[in-house]
């Protein structure tokens, strides 16, 4: 098996857009005053956050919809749904 | 409001396909909706469907299903960095209508399991997102989906692992992280006569793995590999509360098992086609939420229904069994026109007389002692060194076998205490 990173293997997965729809939302007052963990920089098996200059950013379009983030997250600052319905991953196979 | 049905039924897996089907073939006016663009477009099987109570249902489903193959050859791998040692089972039994279980790919088998509810007079609606649950005082009475509101006699809540109507109608909290695994699975393609030269198959035979030990980086949880047709569904599930703990990373994790030299040959060659996650209830009768309430039952991952007792993991058999309990419950609960919590009560004494509840219960000390951190480093690599021992040939005489077993085990890190006390759990709770 060829060692793709992340990235490239959700580049070959079948999403469906819903652009300027944002279905996860960081509050980074609640990260910078309750959070040590920041769990979400390591559990997301799709990587789709990163911190830049000691805040949470978030890349939802790439988003597996599993759910471990926001199960993680201990100081509930993630606003996390689903996308709206007929949008988000779409596993061909699964 | 507009009409009312007689039940709406949330999320288009197994267990709200199997509770639709029933409900619509006995004329009840259902609605099926399904936040996917199709039936199993969300959803993402790790193991292998059981499926004799599928069969109850849909005698011969294997006959019409997009199936892939009927496992004959059920694996568990002890596996330390270096070494594996594997307990490997296969039977023509399993070979045999009505076969003991199959791979599938869900978002092919949950799509056809739709099509069947439609043919039983179901509306499916896909593509629609509930938002949220209407109730009256404490009753629910229908949900919210956009700017659509919708009525029913009866919500089943078959929302999956994140069960959030669950949670909004208040049978159950926040779940902890200890009882929940993450899962993250790669879908590798490899040519049909490839996968059955490697895996000793023959035409549609299948093989499962269950691996422990290395697998996951030490982390609790473990690896697994199934034969599809033409692909091979090979991933990790690991703890949450651990993975936190631990500060790894899920998809380290699978990158480093598809790298081990036991698994590395297996998977050569193969193109990957996608790449998944999906939270698993792993934490067995301590998680499930109360089954029901006044207007509405939780059924499939809603209900926390999974059991893995380190040989075989489920939860699509105990998914379709729980939809098959609610219906039965929803068939009774018309009839006496009683919808209430006290109506509906039917169903926890129905899912305690079946297989499903029975299951939960006799495994109900399995998700502890299989987070034994024992489970995943000390044991694997115990049996390593008994069997290095056992048949490295070097030029001096060799020991007795039982001699070679005694020494693996005081190399270990294990007490004989550890032993006794694994040995005890193990028999009590598998």
């Amino acid at each position: 098996m060829n060692n793709l990173s992340i990235p490239e293997k959700l580049a070959l997965n079948k999403y469906e857009l819903d652009e300027g729809h944002a279905h996860i939302e960081v509050d980074n007052e609640i990260c910078q005053k309750v959070c040590k963990d920041k769990a979400c920089l390591f559990v997301c098996p799709a990587g789709v956050y990163t911190e830049l200059d000691g805040k949470i950013m978030v890349d939802w379009a790439g988003c597996l919809e599993c759910g471990t983030c926001k199960a993680a997250c201990p100081a509930e600052a993630l606003k996390w749904e689903y996308p709206r319905g007929g949008f988000g991953i779409l596993y061909r196979y699964g | 409001m507009e009409d009312k049905f007689d039940a709406i039924i949330v999320g288009a897996g197994l267990a709200g396909c199997a509770a639709a089907i029933k409900l619509g073939r006995e004329g009840l006016q259902v609605v099926l909706i399904e936040r996917g663009p199709y039936p199993g477009s969300k959803n993402l099987s790790g193991g292998v469907l059981y499926g004799r109570i599928l069969n109850d249902l849909i005698p011969k489903y294997w006959q019409d299903a997009p199936i892939e193959r009927y496992i004959t050859n059920q694996v568990v791998t002890f596996m330390t960095g270096e070494a594996s040692f594997n307990i490997d089972f296969k039977t023509q039994e399993f070979a045999k209508p009505p076969y003991n279980g199959f791979s599938v790919l869900r978002s092919k088998f949950d799509r056809w399991l739709g099509e069947k509810a439609e043919e039983a007079g179901v509306m499916l609606v896909p593509g629609i997102r509930v938002d949220r649950l209407i109730k009256q005082g404490e009753t629910v009475t229908g949900i919210v989906a956009g700017d659509e509101e919708m009525a029913a006699d009866v919500i089943i809540a078959a929302d999956g692992a994140n069960s959030f109507l669950a949670q909004q109608a208040g049978l159950r909290g926040r779940i902890e992280t200890r009882h929940l695994a993450v899962g993250v699975k790669e879908l590798i393609g490899l040519p049909s006569e490839t996968i059955e030269e490697r895996f000793h198959l023959t035409g549609d035979e299948g093989a499962a793995y269950g691996v422990v030990g290395f697998a996951t980086k030490g982390v609790p949880g473990g690896g697994f590999l199934y034969t599809n047709k033409e692909s091979l569904s090979i991933g990790v599930v690991m703890h949450l509360d651990e993975l936190i703990h631990t500060h790894v990373k899920p998809a380290e994790v699978i990158d480093s098992f598809l790298a081990q030299p036991q698994i590395q040959p297996l998977v050569k060659g193969g193109k990957l086609l996608e790449y998944g996650a999906h939270l698993v209830p792993e934490g067995g009768m301590e998680m499930m939420p109360r089954l029901y309430t006044g207007g509405m039952l939780v059924v499939g991952d809603a209900a926390g229904l999974s059991v893995n007792n380190g040989f075989v993991v489920r939860g699509m058999d105990l998914a379709i069994g729980s939809g098959l309990a609610a219906a039965e419950t929803v068939l009774e609960a018309k009839a006496k026109n009683d919808f209430s919590a006290q109506g509906l009560s039917v169903y926890q004494q129905k899912m305690d007389a079946s297989f499903v509840m029975q299951d939960m219960k006799t495994y109900a000390g399995a998700p502890h002692f299989m987070k034994s951190p024992r489970m995943y480093e000390a044991y694997p690599e115990m049996l390593a060194r008994v069997m290095t021992s056992i048949y490295q040939q070097e030029a001096k005489p060799k020991d007795h076998i039982r001699t070679d077993a005694i020494n693996g085990f005081k190399e270990s890190k294990l007490s004989l205490l550890d032993l006794v006390k694994d040995g005890w759990n193990g028999a009590r709770s598998l």
